[in-house]
Protein backbone atom coordinates (compact mmCIF):
# COMPACT_ATOMS: atom_id res chain seq x y z
CA UNK A 1 0.00 0.00 0.00
CA UNK A 2 1.32 3.52 -0.87
CA UNK A 3 2.26 5.21 2.24
CA UNK A 4 0.39 8.32 0.95
CA UNK A 5 -2.90 6.29 1.94
CA UNK A 6 -1.93 6.75 5.26
CA UNK A 7 -0.86 10.38 5.36
CA UNK A 8 -4.39 11.16 3.68
CA UNK A 9 -6.26 9.35 6.34
CA UNK A 10 -4.05 11.24 9.07
CA UNK A 11 -4.75 14.70 7.27
CA UNK A 12 -8.34 14.42 5.94
CA UNK A 13 -9.80 11.51 8.76
CA UNK A 14 -13.05 10.22 7.70
CA UNK A 15 -13.10 12.50 4.04
CA UNK A 16 -10.86 9.39 2.70
CA UNK A 17 -13.01 6.01 2.23
CA UNK A 18 -11.75 2.60 1.99
CA UNK A 19 -8.21 1.98 0.52
CA UNK A 20 -7.47 -1.14 -1.74
CA UNK A 21 -4.64 -2.42 -3.92
CA UNK A 22 -5.09 -3.33 -7.41
CA UNK A 23 -2.45 -5.43 -9.50
CA UNK A 24 0.30 -3.81 -7.71
CA UNK A 25 -1.43 -0.06 -7.54
CA UNK A 26 -3.03 1.39 -4.55
CA UNK A 27 -6.21 2.95 -4.91
CA UNK A 28 -7.70 5.38 -2.77
CA UNK A 29 -11.75 6.21 -2.72
CA UNK A 30 -12.42 10.25 -1.28
CA UNK A 31 -15.23 11.79 -0.61
CA UNK A 32 -16.26 13.97 -3.89
CA UNK A 33 -17.01 17.06 -2.01
CA UNK A 34 -13.41 16.95 -0.87
CA UNK A 35 -11.50 16.03 -4.26
CA UNK A 36 -10.16 19.66 -5.01
CA UNK A 37 -8.75 19.94 -1.82
CA UNK A 38 -7.55 16.39 -1.14
CA UNK A 39 -5.65 16.45 -5.20
CA UNK A 40 -4.44 19.74 -4.34
CA UNK A 41 -3.17 18.62 -0.93
CA UNK A 42 -1.41 15.65 -2.44
CA UNK A 43 0.38 18.11 -5.15
CA UNK A 44 1.42 20.47 -3.09
CA UNK A 45 2.34 18.68 0.17
CA UNK A 46 6.58 18.39 0.36
CA UNK A 47 6.89 14.44 0.72
CA UNK A 48 3.59 13.43 -1.60
CA UNK A 49 4.07 15.97 -4.89
CA UNK A 50 2.10 14.13 -7.06
CA UNK A 51 2.64 17.04 -9.85
CA UNK A 52 1.30 15.17 -12.41
CA UNK A 53 -2.26 14.35 -13.50
CA UNK A 54 -1.80 11.79 -15.51
CA UNK A 55 -5.20 11.11 -16.62
CA UNK A 56 -8.65 11.96 -15.32
CA UNK A 57 -11.60 9.40 -16.68
CA UNK A 58 -14.62 7.62 -15.62
CA UNK A 59 -15.90 4.34 -14.88
CA UNK A 60 -19.74 2.97 -14.74
CA UNK A 61 -20.20 -0.58 -13.91
CA UNK A 62 -23.11 -3.04 -15.27
CA UNK A 63 -24.24 -4.10 -11.93
CA UNK A 64 -27.01 -0.78 -11.60
CA UNK A 65 -26.49 -0.39 -7.74
CA UNK A 66 -23.11 0.54 -8.15
CA UNK A 67 -21.85 4.24 -8.34
CA UNK A 68 -19.97 5.69 -10.95
CA UNK A 69 -16.58 6.49 -10.52
CA UNK A 70 -14.34 9.04 -11.72
CA UNK A 71 -10.89 8.23 -11.66
CA UNK A 72 -7.61 10.21 -11.05
CA UNK A 73 -4.44 8.96 -12.48
CA UNK A 74 -1.61 10.54 -10.42
CA UNK A 75 2.37 10.61 -10.52
CA UNK A 76 4.98 11.57 -8.85
CA UNK A 77 7.60 12.95 -11.18
CA UNK A 78 9.80 13.11 -8.03
CA UNK A 79 9.73 10.41 -6.34
CA UNK A 80 8.51 8.47 -9.18
CA UNK A 81 5.42 7.12 -7.46
CA UNK A 82 2.24 6.10 -9.13
CA UNK A 83 -1.24 6.92 -6.91
CA UNK A 84 -5.06 6.48 -8.21
CA UNK A 85 -7.29 8.16 -6.40
CA UNK A 86 -11.47 7.32 -7.15
CA UNK A 87 -14.45 9.08 -6.26
CA UNK A 88 -18.24 7.54 -6.44
CA UNK A 89 -21.17 9.42 -7.91
CA UNK A 90 -24.31 7.74 -6.90
CA UNK A 91 -26.36 7.33 -10.35
CA UNK A 92 -29.75 8.79 -8.85
CA UNK A 93 -28.19 12.00 -7.98
CA UNK A 94 -26.47 14.47 -9.37
CA UNK A 95 -23.42 13.77 -11.32
CA UNK A 96 -21.43 16.95 -10.08
CA UNK A 97 -18.24 16.92 -9.05
CA UNK A 98 -15.49 20.29 -8.24
CA UNK A 99 -13.25 20.95 -11.48
CA UNK A 100 -9.53 20.16 -10.84
CA UNK A 101 -8.50 22.91 -13.43
CA UNK A 102 -7.03 25.24 -10.63
CA UNK A 103 -5.21 22.64 -9.85
CA UNK A 104 -3.44 21.25 -12.65
CA UNK A 105 -4.15 23.51 -16.19
CA UNK A 106 -3.72 20.28 -17.86
CA UNK A 107 -7.08 18.93 -16.66
CA UNK A 108 -8.80 21.03 -18.89
CA UNK A 109 -9.47 18.90 -22.09
CA UNK A 110 -9.80 15.67 -19.65
CA UNK A 111 -12.75 16.68 -17.78
CA UNK A 112 -14.54 17.82 -20.96
CA UNK A 113 -13.92 14.58 -21.92
CA UNK A 114 -15.59 12.58 -19.12
CA UNK A 115 -18.22 15.06 -19.50
CA UNK A 116 -18.54 14.16 -22.91
CA UNK A 117 -18.75 10.38 -22.89
CA UNK A 118 -19.93 10.19 -19.10
CA UNK A 119 -22.16 13.51 -18.60
CA UNK A 120 -20.19 14.40 -15.47
CA UNK A 121 -20.85 17.99 -14.73
CA UNK A 122 -17.37 19.44 -12.98
CA UNK A 123 -17.83 22.95 -11.47
CA UNK A 124 -15.70 25.37 -12.13
CA UNK A 125 -14.70 24.34 -15.15
CA UNK A 126 -13.69 27.56 -17.73
CA UNK A 127 -15.01 25.59 -20.95
CA UNK A 128 -17.20 22.58 -20.34
CA UNK A 129 -17.93 21.87 -23.48
CA UNK A 130 -18.26 18.54 -25.31
CA UNK A 131 -14.74 17.22 -26.53
CA UNK A 132 -15.00 14.44 -29.20
CA UNK A 133 -18.07 14.54 -30.19
CA UNK A 134 -19.55 17.88 -31.82
CA UNK A 135 -21.22 20.13 -29.88
CA UNK A 136 -24.59 20.54 -30.93
CA UNK A 137 -24.94 16.26 -30.20
CA UNK A 138 -28.54 15.43 -28.67
CA UNK A 139 -27.99 11.79 -28.51
CA UNK A 140 -26.58 11.02 -24.34
CA UNK A 141 -23.35 10.44 -23.28
CA UNK A 142 -22.06 7.63 -24.87
CA UNK A 143 -19.95 5.59 -22.70
CA UNK A 144 -22.99 5.28 -20.09
CA UNK A 145 -24.61 1.67 -20.13
CA UNK A 146 -27.69 3.06 -21.07
CA UNK A 147 -26.70 4.09 -24.30
CA UNK A 148 -27.19 1.87 -27.00
CA UNK A 149 -24.34 1.06 -28.85
CA UNK A 150 -25.21 2.67 -32.62
CA UNK A 151 -26.92 5.55 -30.82
CA UNK A 152 -30.49 7.05 -29.87
CA UNK A 153 -31.22 8.18 -33.49
CA UNK A 154 -32.38 6.88 -36.77
CA UNK A 155 -29.34 6.16 -39.03
CA UNK A 156 -30.67 9.00 -41.63
CA UNK A 157 -31.25 11.51 -38.15
CA UNK A 158 -27.74 11.13 -37.92
CA UNK A 159 -26.40 11.45 -41.27
CA UNK A 160 -28.71 14.55 -41.45
CA UNK A 161 -27.65 16.06 -38.26
CA UNK A 162 -24.15 15.30 -38.96
CA UNK A 163 -24.18 17.27 -42.12
CA UNK A 164 -25.47 19.71 -40.67
CA UNK A 165 -22.89 20.42 -38.18
CA UNK A 166 -20.52 23.68 -39.61
CA UNK A 167 -17.19 22.39 -39.23
CA UNK A 168 -15.88 25.51 -38.29
CA UNK A 169 -18.47 26.83 -36.08
CA UNK A 170 -16.95 26.45 -32.76
CA UNK A 171 -13.42 26.65 -33.79
CA UNK A 172 -13.01 30.52 -34.70
CA UNK A 173 -9.64 31.31 -36.07
CA UNK A 174 -9.45 33.58 -32.67
CA UNK A 175 -9.97 30.43 -30.77
CA UNK A 176 -7.10 28.58 -32.20
CA UNK A 177 -4.74 31.44 -31.93
CA UNK A 178 -2.00 32.08 -29.22
CA UNK A 179 -3.80 35.61 -28.39
CA UNK A 180 -5.87 34.45 -25.57
CA UNK A 181 -3.03 32.81 -23.78
CA UNK A 182 -0.84 35.82 -24.30
CA UNK A 183 -0.41 36.37 -20.53
CA UNK A 184 -0.30 33.30 -19.31
CA UNK A 185 3.04 32.47 -21.04
CA UNK A 186 6.24 32.32 -19.58
CA UNK A 187 8.42 35.85 -19.24
CA UNK A 188 10.77 34.57 -21.20
CA UNK A 189 8.44 33.43 -23.92
CA UNK A 190 6.60 36.65 -24.44
CA UNK A 191 10.07 38.10 -24.39
CA UNK A 192 10.66 36.62 -27.40
CA UNK A 193 7.48 36.70 -28.75
CA UNK A 194 7.00 40.61 -28.62
CA UNK A 195 10.37 41.18 -30.24
CA UNK A 196 8.92 39.21 -33.28
CA UNK A 197 10.37 35.78 -33.24
CA UNK A 198 7.12 34.57 -34.31
CA UNK A 199 4.32 36.20 -35.77
CA UNK A 200 2.50 39.38 -34.29
CA UNK A 201 1.09 39.86 -30.53
CA UNK A 202 -1.71 41.90 -29.80
CA UNK A 203 -0.10 45.44 -27.92
CA UNK A 204 -3.16 45.29 -25.18
CA UNK A 205 -4.31 41.74 -23.78
CA UNK A 206 -7.96 40.87 -24.76
CA UNK A 207 -10.42 42.58 -23.12
CA UNK A 208 -12.26 39.32 -22.10
CA UNK A 209 -9.21 38.96 -19.37
CA UNK B 1 12.33 7.63 -82.08
CA UNK B 2 11.01 3.86 -83.10
CA UNK B 3 9.93 5.40 -86.62
CA UNK B 4 9.69 2.50 -89.08
CA UNK B 5 9.90 2.89 -93.16
CA UNK B 6 11.39 6.05 -95.07
CA UNK B 7 11.05 9.54 -92.83
CA UNK B 8 10.17 11.17 -96.29
CA UNK B 9 8.04 14.04 -96.06
CA UNK B 10 5.59 12.36 -97.68
CA UNK B 11 5.47 9.51 -94.89
CA UNK B 12 5.52 11.88 -91.69
CA UNK B 13 2.19 12.64 -89.96
CA UNK B 14 1.04 16.25 -90.54
CA UNK B 15 0.08 17.97 -87.57
CA UNK B 16 -3.95 16.94 -87.17
CA UNK B 17 -5.22 13.27 -86.77
CA UNK B 18 -8.99 12.18 -86.79
CA UNK B 19 -10.70 10.95 -83.42
CA UNK B 20 -13.53 10.93 -81.17
CA UNK B 21 -13.21 13.71 -79.31
CA UNK B 22 -15.01 11.97 -76.29
CA UNK B 23 -11.94 9.22 -76.65
CA UNK B 24 -9.50 12.00 -76.73
CA UNK B 25 -10.80 13.66 -73.82
CA UNK B 26 -11.09 10.78 -71.57
CA UNK B 27 -7.90 9.29 -72.74
CA UNK B 28 -6.41 12.75 -71.14
CA UNK B 29 -8.91 12.68 -67.94
CA UNK B 30 -8.16 8.92 -67.56
CA UNK B 31 -4.24 9.02 -67.43
CA UNK B 32 -3.70 12.39 -65.57
CA UNK B 33 -6.01 11.89 -62.28
CA UNK B 34 -4.81 14.19 -59.28
CA UNK B 35 -6.03 12.63 -56.49
CA UNK B 36 -7.30 14.52 -53.36
CA UNK B 37 -5.80 11.68 -50.30
CA UNK B 38 -8.55 11.78 -47.49
CA UNK B 39 -6.89 9.36 -45.24
CA UNK B 40 -8.04 8.75 -41.80
CA UNK B 41 -6.92 5.23 -41.01
CA UNK B 42 -4.93 2.71 -41.67
CA UNK B 43 -6.18 2.21 -45.12
CA UNK B 44 -3.76 5.41 -45.67
CA UNK B 45 -1.28 3.63 -45.09
CA UNK B 46 -1.61 1.07 -47.69
CA UNK B 47 -2.53 4.61 -50.09
CA UNK B 48 0.91 5.93 -48.71
CA UNK B 49 2.43 2.66 -50.12
CA UNK B 50 0.43 2.57 -53.09
CA UNK B 51 1.97 6.30 -53.81
CA UNK B 52 5.76 5.48 -53.22
CA UNK B 53 7.80 3.74 -54.96
CA UNK B 54 7.31 -0.15 -54.56
CA UNK B 55 3.76 0.27 -56.18
CA UNK B 56 4.18 3.68 -58.01
CA UNK B 57 1.10 5.62 -58.23
CA UNK B 58 2.99 7.80 -60.44
CA UNK B 59 2.85 5.22 -63.48
CA UNK B 60 -0.99 5.77 -64.01
CA UNK B 61 -0.07 9.68 -63.64
CA UNK B 62 -1.51 10.19 -60.52
CA UNK B 63 1.68 11.20 -58.51
CA UNK B 64 0.68 14.29 -58.07
CA UNK B 65 -1.30 14.52 -54.60
CA UNK B 66 -3.81 17.29 -54.60
CA UNK B 67 -3.98 18.51 -51.21
CA UNK B 68 -6.22 21.44 -51.84
CA UNK B 69 -9.98 20.20 -53.40
CA UNK B 70 -10.05 22.87 -55.83
CA UNK B 71 -7.02 20.91 -57.59
CA UNK B 72 -8.12 17.54 -57.55
CA UNK B 73 -9.87 15.51 -59.69
CA UNK B 74 -10.24 11.88 -57.57
CA UNK B 75 -11.11 12.31 -53.69
CA UNK B 76 -9.44 8.72 -52.38
CA UNK B 77 -11.18 8.49 -48.96
CA UNK B 78 -8.76 6.16 -47.27
CA UNK B 79 -10.31 5.04 -43.93
CA UNK B 80 -13.19 5.42 -41.42
CA UNK B 81 -15.29 8.09 -41.54
CA UNK B 82 -16.43 9.50 -38.60
CA UNK B 83 -20.27 11.69 -38.05
CA UNK B 84 -18.07 14.84 -37.18
CA UNK B 85 -15.89 14.13 -40.61
CA UNK B 86 -19.18 14.01 -42.54
CA UNK B 87 -19.37 17.91 -43.20
CA UNK B 88 -16.18 17.64 -43.79
CA UNK B 89 -15.58 15.44 -46.25
CA UNK B 90 -18.64 16.44 -48.00
CA UNK B 91 -17.63 20.15 -48.40
CA UNK B 92 -13.84 18.68 -49.61
CA UNK B 93 -16.45 17.64 -52.62
CA UNK B 94 -18.30 20.41 -52.98
CA UNK B 95 -15.18 22.32 -53.28
CA UNK B 96 -13.49 20.00 -56.36
CA UNK B 97 -14.23 21.26 -59.55
CA UNK B 98 -16.18 19.05 -61.98
CA UNK B 99 -15.18 16.34 -63.81
CA UNK B 100 -14.61 14.43 -60.27
CA UNK B 101 -14.76 11.46 -59.23
CA UNK B 102 -15.20 9.17 -55.64
CA UNK B 103 -12.82 5.96 -54.55
CA UNK B 104 -14.30 4.79 -51.44
CA UNK B 105 -11.09 2.92 -50.21
CA UNK B 106 -11.40 -0.25 -47.69
CA UNK B 107 -14.47 -1.83 -45.46
CA UNK B 108 -14.93 1.28 -43.20
CA UNK B 109 -15.04 3.84 -46.37
CA UNK B 110 -17.39 1.86 -47.61
CA UNK B 111 -19.61 0.20 -45.69
CA UNK B 112 -19.03 1.53 -42.22
CA UNK B 113 -17.06 -1.97 -41.59
CA UNK B 114 -16.53 -3.65 -38.16
CA UNK B 115 -17.85 -0.45 -36.70
CA UNK B 116 -21.51 -0.49 -36.35
CA UNK B 117 -21.87 2.41 -33.46
CA UNK B 118 -23.16 5.96 -32.91
CA UNK B 119 -20.16 7.40 -33.72
CA UNK B 120 -19.68 6.57 -37.69
CA UNK B 121 -21.08 7.19 -40.93
CA UNK B 122 -22.16 3.43 -42.57
CA UNK B 123 -20.64 4.25 -45.86
CA UNK B 124 -19.49 7.63 -47.39
CA UNK B 125 -21.98 6.98 -50.13
CA UNK B 126 -24.82 8.37 -47.95
CA UNK B 127 -22.82 11.44 -48.06
CA UNK B 128 -21.02 11.78 -51.14
CA UNK B 129 -21.49 10.16 -54.21
CA UNK B 130 -18.94 6.79 -54.83
CA UNK B 131 -17.81 5.42 -57.92
CA UNK B 132 -15.31 2.86 -57.17
CA UNK B 133 -15.55 0.51 -53.81
CA UNK B 134 -12.17 -1.47 -53.14
CA UNK B 135 -12.68 -3.60 -50.84
CA UNK B 136 -10.27 -5.00 -47.71
CA UNK B 137 -9.76 -4.40 -44.23
CA UNK B 138 -7.04 -2.56 -45.54
CA UNK B 139 -7.04 -3.10 -49.19
CA UNK B 140 -3.29 -4.26 -50.90
CA UNK B 141 -1.62 -1.66 -52.81
CA UNK B 142 -2.66 -4.03 -55.61
CA UNK B 143 -5.54 -3.81 -54.74
CA UNK B 144 -6.51 -0.09 -54.99
CA UNK B 145 -4.79 0.13 -58.27
CA UNK B 146 -7.55 -2.31 -59.33
CA UNK B 147 -9.79 0.17 -58.61
CA UNK B 148 -8.33 2.93 -60.24
CA UNK B 149 -8.26 1.27 -62.91
CA UNK B 150 -11.41 0.33 -62.90
CA UNK B 151 -12.37 3.99 -62.51
CA UNK B 152 -9.85 4.66 -65.59
CA UNK B 153 -12.15 2.29 -67.64
CA UNK B 154 -15.17 3.95 -66.32
CA UNK B 155 -13.92 7.38 -67.34
CA UNK B 156 -13.31 5.80 -70.59
CA UNK B 157 -16.92 5.03 -71.07
CA UNK B 158 -18.17 8.27 -70.20
CA UNK B 159 -19.57 10.65 -73.14
CA UNK B 160 -19.39 14.67 -73.03
CA UNK B 161 -23.27 13.96 -74.69
CA UNK B 162 -24.29 13.06 -71.24
CA UNK B 163 -24.73 16.70 -70.00
CA UNK B 164 -26.35 14.79 -66.21
CA UNK B 165 -23.19 13.38 -65.82
CA UNK B 166 -21.28 16.39 -64.76
CA UNK B 167 -24.05 17.76 -63.10
CA UNK B 168 -23.73 19.09 -59.41
CA UNK B 169 -26.09 17.39 -57.19
CA UNK B 170 -26.27 19.65 -53.36
CA UNK B 171 -27.98 17.85 -50.65
CA UNK B 172 -31.34 18.47 -51.04
CA UNK B 173 -34.38 19.49 -48.74
CA UNK B 174 -34.10 16.80 -46.71
CA UNK B 175 -30.30 17.50 -45.82
CA UNK B 176 -29.34 14.15 -47.09
CA UNK B 177 -28.09 13.27 -50.32
CA UNK B 178 -29.75 9.77 -50.29
CA UNK B 179 -34.06 9.00 -49.28
CA UNK B 180 -34.17 8.46 -45.35
CA UNK B 181 -35.13 4.86 -46.08
CA UNK B 182 -32.32 4.05 -47.94
CA UNK B 183 -29.66 5.09 -45.15
CA UNK B 184 -31.94 3.81 -41.87
CA UNK B 185 -31.79 -0.06 -43.64
CA UNK B 186 -27.92 0.54 -43.73
CA UNK B 187 -27.66 -0.03 -40.22
CA UNK B 188 -29.99 -3.14 -39.46
CA UNK B 189 -29.50 -5.59 -37.08
CA UNK B 190 -26.97 -8.41 -37.32
CA UNK B 191 -23.97 -10.18 -35.05
CA UNK B 192 -23.60 -8.87 -31.63
CA UNK B 193 -26.02 -5.73 -32.01
CA UNK B 194 -28.70 -8.10 -32.59
CA UNK B 195 -30.03 -6.96 -28.62
CA UNK B 196 -29.37 -3.33 -29.38
CA UNK B 197 -32.34 -1.52 -29.60
CA UNK B 198 -32.84 2.52 -29.52
CA UNK B 199 -34.94 4.04 -27.01
CA UNK B 200 -36.14 6.94 -29.16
Amino acid sequence: MNPSVGALRERFGRRIGRAVVSCGDSVVYVDPAAIREVLRWLKETAGQQYNYLVDVTAVEYRDPERPLEVVYELFSLERRVPLRVKVELPKDGALELDSVVPVWRGADWLEREVYDMFGVTFRGHPDLRRILMWETYAEGYPLRKDFPLRGRFSRSEQVRQALNIHPEAHYSMEELSIADAYQDLPADVRERLSRGERGEVPEQPPESR
Amino acid sequence: MGLTGPTTVESLSPNWLTTRLDALVNWARANSLWPMPFGTACCAIEFMATAASRFDLARFGMERMAFSPRQADVLICAGRLPFKLAPVIRRIYDQMPQPKWVISMGACASTGGIFDTYAMVQGIDTVVPVDVYVPGCPPRPEGLLYGVLLLHKKIKGETLANGDLRREHPLGVTGLRLPPEAVDELSEPFGNSVHQTRSA
